[in-house]
């Protein structure tokens, strides 16, 4: 039977026997998306341009690497890119900021629900440290693969997505598709 | 009827209040993010084993809202759809580039806003995985004068689904959405299935 409490508290095996355990469930994923719908909706309308999240980190990148050898940043366009007209700061930029506002908003969610503390996400069978390579060697390749696809699943994908792009179907046709091919080599680490 | 959306491209705001209106749209964004269980890797790479499909039904659900949203609002003559900025389609870069961040995504269990919602709720391996893409960029500029050209290939410039298949901009949008209802079903049916196979070798052990 439905039961309309239910989508805001959305029950999940995974919750109940690890420490991941909440006092609010995750709610229901259709409602979810709708509210990240309206959120993007938004930005299209109110910016027109849509939601990102790994372009920061290549300002970061690209700071860092100018501060410790500008020769190195000036010969390369792709460094030269993230560091601005050399006026502004590179920091002062929309999805910066943005990004700044995802970090604090998933704060505060975390927060009300009871789920803001150090934990580690993974599955029973694998060691926090193996745990922590993983995600190493998985935020590398993440970092690397965003680069070369101009975007993620936020500026490719979402944004990319509901614009009809056609670079943004490919990536996430592709996205998934690496996604499950590789999940079997993994499987130790989640399940 | 006055077309004035987006907003900032009419004017109605300048740079430094658009800074403002970023970091609100983030709250909300990594709020909803959080909300919906992506600040969990274990969450999150679930969605490869069939055993909780939320990426997937939340990832195409905001698209498909969003999608019909500015399809209703170009319509009705209030918003210039055409202002709206995504980036070029660079297609094979953005295939290789998809596979590899896919693959990323699965072994760290994140992807770049995601690990951001799971470095603000405490996840230690969130950490790990945002100075993994630290690294992942370095290497990639590092590299970028060698990859360069692969980069830049396959340019098509700004281009949309309907105008790649030379069909209506409505009846896209049509496929679509009969699109992401046949995945919803296939989701919540593959998630049964799972549910069921989990309980039958609970009762075999």
């Amino acid at each position: 039977m439905f039961k309309f409490k239910d989508w805001f508290h959305h029950h999940h095996h995974d919750n109940v026997r690890k420490g991941e355990l909440t006092p609010y469930h995750y709610t229901n994923p259709y409602l979810i998306g709708i509210l990240l719908g309206i959120v993007l909706l938004a930005t299209f309308v109110i910016m027109g341009r849509g939601l990102g999240a790994s372009s920061p980190l290549s300002t970061v990148v690209a700071v860092t690497v100018n501060a410790v050898s500008p020769e190195t940043t000036q010969n390369n366009s792709f460094f030269l890119g993230y560091l601005g007209d050399g006026e502004t700061n590179p920091f002062k930029n929309w999805l910066v900021f943005q990004v700044l506002g995802v970090i604090v908003g998933g704060f505060i969610s975390g927060a009300i629900a009871g789920r803001a503390r150090f934990i580690v996400s993974k599955g029973p069978r694998i060691s926090n440290n193996k745990r922590f390579l993983f995600a190493f060697i998985g935020g590398t390749l993440m970092g690397f693969g965003a680069k070369m696809a101009r975007g993620c699943t936020s500026g490719q994908g979402l944004t990319g997505g509901a614009l009809l792009s056609l670079g943004g179907w490919v990536f996430m046709i592709a996205t998934f598709a690496g996604a499950y091919a590789f999940a079997y080599f993994v499987r130790r680490q989640w399940t | 009827m006055d077309m004035n959306l987006p907003l900032f491209k009419f004017g109605y705001f300048n740079d430094e209040v658009s800074l403002i209106v970023a970091f609100v749209i983030g709250i909300a964004f990594g709020f909803v993010l959080e909300r919906g269980g992506f600040g969990s890797a274990r969450m999150l790479a679930a969605q490869f084993y069939f055993t909780d499909m939320r990426v997937f039904k939340v990832m195409f659900t905001a698209i498909t809202f969003a999608m019909i949203g500015v399809f209703y609002l170009s319509w009705l003559g209030y918003l210039d759809l055409s202002l709206i900025y995504y980036s070029d389609t660079y297609l094979l870069p953005q295939a290789l580039g998809g596979l590899i961040l896919g693959i990323g995504f699965v072994i760290g269990g994140y992807c770049p806003g995601t690990s951001g919602v799971g470095i603000a709720t405490g996840k230690i391996d969130a950490m790990f995985y945002g100075v993994g893409g630290l690294f992942g960029i370095f290497v990639f500029g590092e590299m970028f004068p060698w990859i360069e050209d692969f980069y830049n290939s396959t340019n098509m410039g700004k281009i949309n689904l309907p105008e790649f298949l030379g069909l209506d901009y409505g009846i896209v949008l049509f496929i679509v959405i009969l699109m992401a209802i046949a995945g919803f079903t296939g989701a919540d049916w593959g998630e049964k299935l799972m549910a069921k196979k989990k309980a039958s070798q609970v009762k075999e052990s």
